[in-house]
């Protein structure tokens, strides 16, 4: 991960900002110059709600580099308040995950570019319980 | 628009932890099979593969696997990538090269090696195949992609763990005859439930293994080729969804199959109850239940019941794998879909020895990229 | 000293994070006698940051929750402070993170702020002027820390995380609470200190009490009173700086101040010291309950060494903002005991190599 494509996508992962397509209203994550159903231009940044509840889940034991630490982990697909899908991992889960459970979005560390590179930062859900 | 390309050679390489060959020579191994099959030079290489600019450090793949071969004269050469269903796409530019009348031979070969790097290298290279900036930062492998279109699945349609294990059981079943298999050793429902967790609810047991390989088809116009036996590839289709599995309307189905299927079948001039034989993407045992819905070869939900009726063997309503698929036989992952184009076109030659299913006459592979992002789907007949 | 317009306290927000390890845990690992620690230092665990926290993205979560009390849009916090002694960079400032995590600028002073435990309250102080000054209009204060003593030292023991932040504006009986006053006193005394290349701070033991701890934390307060007129029975609530449970006490008692005031604001004894967190996660303690003209004293100790002491009083609006968020005794009970060997491998404790990268 190049320091450039970090800070390029800070909105997306700090503040889970995705867009609102002027022309149809489509509202979709991750953000594009585009709207991703009419393909019009004129889309505006928006903050997505930071509710939503889990769609499907996987238990993760077998990482990929770099978030052995976390091991095991949730990868979870959360369906936003306002309908908007986005894939994500969950963090501090105490009890059992199933589908429909519902989760709040979290600012925290998602990975490190070693000991001497920059720390990458994102957005994890959590249990709301 | 000019007539169908036909088959006239094809070469495979036992897969596995291939030590002492290099992509090159696995690359030339296949390649000289097919070329010696045909008779015949190609005038240009399509390449399939997705990983040796990450894992080999080498990129501008088609004249270096060609020079490193020595096998043939230098030609065209060009590698086509996307993600595992590279191989699937690789044949698709051959099939436009040939019967676009550009070239009149083409050579399309799958090769990808695996073994070498560690399996946390692996398992972060194969998530390259989903959205750099929205999955794999996460931390999400693909085989936890997989997971939930499969726990989707599993509760939509409410089909039981036993149903996916089956799966694994007949693919592993089929590849003991395969010679050209890197898992032939016959598994049990009880093994496949109690291997080690990858990403819940996916067991080890339900994955393909990565391993080194390369397939090999050469195509020419029909009129070219030499024998009475020809087996052509009547048509080709690609179906396409986002990159990221969030996109999704469903995670209990993968849309891109299907458009992949109606192209295909269309172009074909075929429905899916034609087929005598298909070759399917199992990357995953979910993959193998998928793909025969999106196919369109059962309705949805019916496709881990259709296994566990026993319709999927050999000498079952549709034969599917017979050498044991991605499951068994191996994932090469860039190599995947020559080798399922090259298993098809043994079945309809008659070639496939003890795998060999009855009455082929047309038949099918599909091949899968991402997590349900990119589908390939070729249909080959044989004709006379 | 006292501002120049009146500054009230808009938002509080909190978070401490849910994992907790007990001093007899700690005191296994090191033989030690398990209820001698505990007793000594009225301490029965410490809050522990999980394996994808520090001291940016608990600081974010405790802004979140101030921001839902203020009610104030983020791009009208005029300064940011992020007290600290655990920045995630040695160089970098956290403060940028923590903004652009919260939607805070551009147009906004930020900066890391250093002083052991005493960072969170210098940050309160320097918006508190910027407000009063009317160079801006609100301004957030926040103290965070995933602290750390080294392995088996007396401090490992106590240091905790967890984090707090306090919005202020233009005083307002709409607010939480308005400032009467404040003092600031400090002096060159090395009770504790970490150099560059060291990875645990290095202390003076006893040096830390009476010389360090009680002459700051009680020579400001006792200033404060002065200056305010004001006597310990004018307090409702009085929180001190935190670094174990006993010292609080030991400085009320110096000040003539009821136990009883103190029973809000103390929280170390669940959840250890959470350095520059310490003090301001008592005062939002206190916050979450207090009542509208009730009086609040608050003094912060950092090592090396100082305090800020501040006087609030409850305004009315209080009631209405209390519920927007988590209280901090929201976050004080839910707990999840974790053993040391998970401790270590949740903050950086076990050195990777080999097959786990």
């Amino acid at each position: 991960m190049t320091v450039p494509r970090y800070w390029r996508n800070i909105g997306a992962h700090y503040r889970l900002e995705g867009i609102r397509c002027k022309s149809c209203g489509e509202v979709s994550f991750p953000p594009r110059s585009s709207c991703p159903k009419c393909h019009s231009k004129d889309v505006e940044v928006v903050q997505l709600p930071r509710k939503g509840k889990v769609v499907s889940f996987s238990l993760l034991r077998s990482p990929p580099n770099g978030f052995e630490a976390y091991v095991p982990y949730y990868v979870v697909v959360v369906e936003l308040e306002n309908g908007v899908r986005v894939l994500g991992t969950l963090t501090d889960v105490f009890g059992e995950v199933k589908e429909g459970m519902e989760v709040e979005a979290v600012f925290r560390k998602i990975s490190e570019d070693g000991e001497e590179g920059l720390i990458h930062y994102g957005t994890k859900f959590r249990p709301i319980a | 628009m000019s007539d169908n390309p036909v088959v006239v050679g094809t070469g495979l390489t036992k897969i596995g932890r291939r030590w002492e060959d290099s992509l090159s020579d696995l690359f030339a191994e296949a390649s000289r099979q097919a070329i010696e099959e045909a008779g015949i030079q190609p005038q240009v290489v399509f390449v399939g593969n997705m990983v040796a600019g990450e894992l080999d450090g080498q990129e501008h793949l088609g004249l270096a696997l060609e020079d490193g071969a020595g096998a043939f004269p230098l030609v065209p050469a060009f590698k086509v990538e996307s993600a595992c269903s590279s191989g699937g796409s690789a044949l698709l530019a051959g099939y436009m090269a040939v019967k676009s009348g550009v070239y009149d031979s083409a050579l399309v070969v799958g090769v990808e090696k695996l073994s070498e790097e560690p399996s946390d290298s692996i398992t972060t290279a194969l998530a390259e195949a989903a959205d750099a900036d929205f999955e794999s930062y996460y931390g999400a492998s693909f085989t936890s992609l997989n997971a939930l279109l499969m726990r989707s699945y599993m509760k939509d349609y409410n089909v039981p763990r036993d149903w996916l294990s089956e799966i694994a059981v007949m693919m592993h079943k089929n590849a003991v005859d395969n010679p050209y298999a890197q898992l032939r050793k016959a598994i049990t429902v009880e093994d496949v439930n109690r291997s080690r967790v990858i990403a819940d609810p996916i067991r080890l047991l339900d994955c393909s293994p990565t391993g080194d390989g390369a397939a090999a088809i050469l195509l020419t116009r029909p009129e070219l080729a030499k024998g009475d036996v020809q087996v052509e590839l009547a048509g080709m289709g690609v179906g396409v969804d986002t990159i990221g599995v969030n996109g999704r309307v469903s995670l209990s189905d993968v849309p891109a199959t299907a458009r992949a299927a109606k192209a295909a079948f269309s172009a074909a001039k075929i429905e899916p109850k034609d087929l005598n034989v298909l070759e399917v993407h199992d990357a995953f045992t979910i993959m193998a239940a998928l793909a025969l819905e999106d196919i369109g070869v059962v309705g949805k939900g019916e496709g881990a019941k259709f296994f566990h009726e026993g319709n999927a063997e050999r000498d079952g309503k549709l034969p599917v794998n017979p050498e044991g698929g991605l499951k068994a036989r191996g994932h090469p992952v860039g190599a995947t879909g020559v080798y399922g184009a090259v298993e098809v076109v043994r079945q309809l030659q008659g070639k496939a020895g003890k795998m060999q299913v009855p009455r082929a006459e047309i038949g099918a592979f599909h091949n899968l990229g991402g997590s349900g992002s990119h589908a390939v789907i070729g249909v080959f007949k044989r004709k006379r | 000293m006292k501002p120049k317009n009146p500054v009230s306290v808009y938002g509080w927000g909190s978070y401490v994070p849910p994992y907790r390890l007990t001093v007899a845990e700690i005191s296994r690992v090191w033989g030690r006698d398990p209820v001698q620690y505990e007793e000594e230092l009225n301490v029965k665990e410490k809050a522990v940051a999980g394996p994808d926290e520090d001291s940016a993205t608990m600081a974010v979560e405790a802004g979140r929750n101030a921001l839902s009390r203020a009610g104030v849009n983020p791009k009208d916090i005029g300064a940011l402070y992020v007290g600290t002694e655990s920045p995630p960079y040695a160089v970098k400032p956290t403060a940028t993170t923590v903004a652009e995590a919260l939607g805070v600028g551009p147009f906004s002073l930020a900066a890391d702020l250093e002083f052991a435990c005493k960072a969170g309250t210098e940050g309160l102080q320097a918006t508190i002027a910027l407000v009063s000054s009317g160079m801006i209009k609100y301004g957030m204060a926040i103290g965070s820390d995933t602290a750390q003593g080294g392995p088996g030292d007396h401090l490992e023991y106590t240091a905790a995380s967890g984090a707090t932040a306090i919005i202020v504006g233009p005083g307002s009986k709409d607010a939480a609470a308005t400032l009467e006053g404040s003092v600031s006193f400090v002096s060159d005394t090395p009770d504790f200190w970490r150099r560059y290349a060291a990875r645990y701070p290095s202390h003076g033991e006893g040096f830390t009490g009476e010389p360090a701890y009680f002459k700051h934390v009680e020579g400001a307060t006792r200033a404060l009173m002065e200056e305010l007129g004001l006597k310990p029975s004018d307090f409702d609530y009085v929180v001190f700086h935190q670094p174990n449970g006993r010292y609080p006490l030991t400085a009320a008692r110096d000040l003539g101040i009821s136990p009883s005031a103190l029973k809000v604001g103390l929280l170390s004894p669940m959840i250890g010291n959470t350095y520059a967190a310490a003090s301001i996660t008592g005062f939002s303690a206190v916050l979450d309950v207090a009542k509208p003209g009730q009086r609040v004293l608050v003094t912060s100790f950092g090592s090396g060494a100082g305090s800020d002491s501040f006087s609030f009083v409850i305004e009315d609006g209080i009631e209405a903002r209390r519920d927007k968020a988590r209280k901090v005794m929201d976050y004080v009970s839910k707990r999840v005991e974790i053993d040391y060997a998970l401790y270590l491998k949740f903050r950086g404790g076990i050195r990777l190599g080999g097959g786990a990268k």
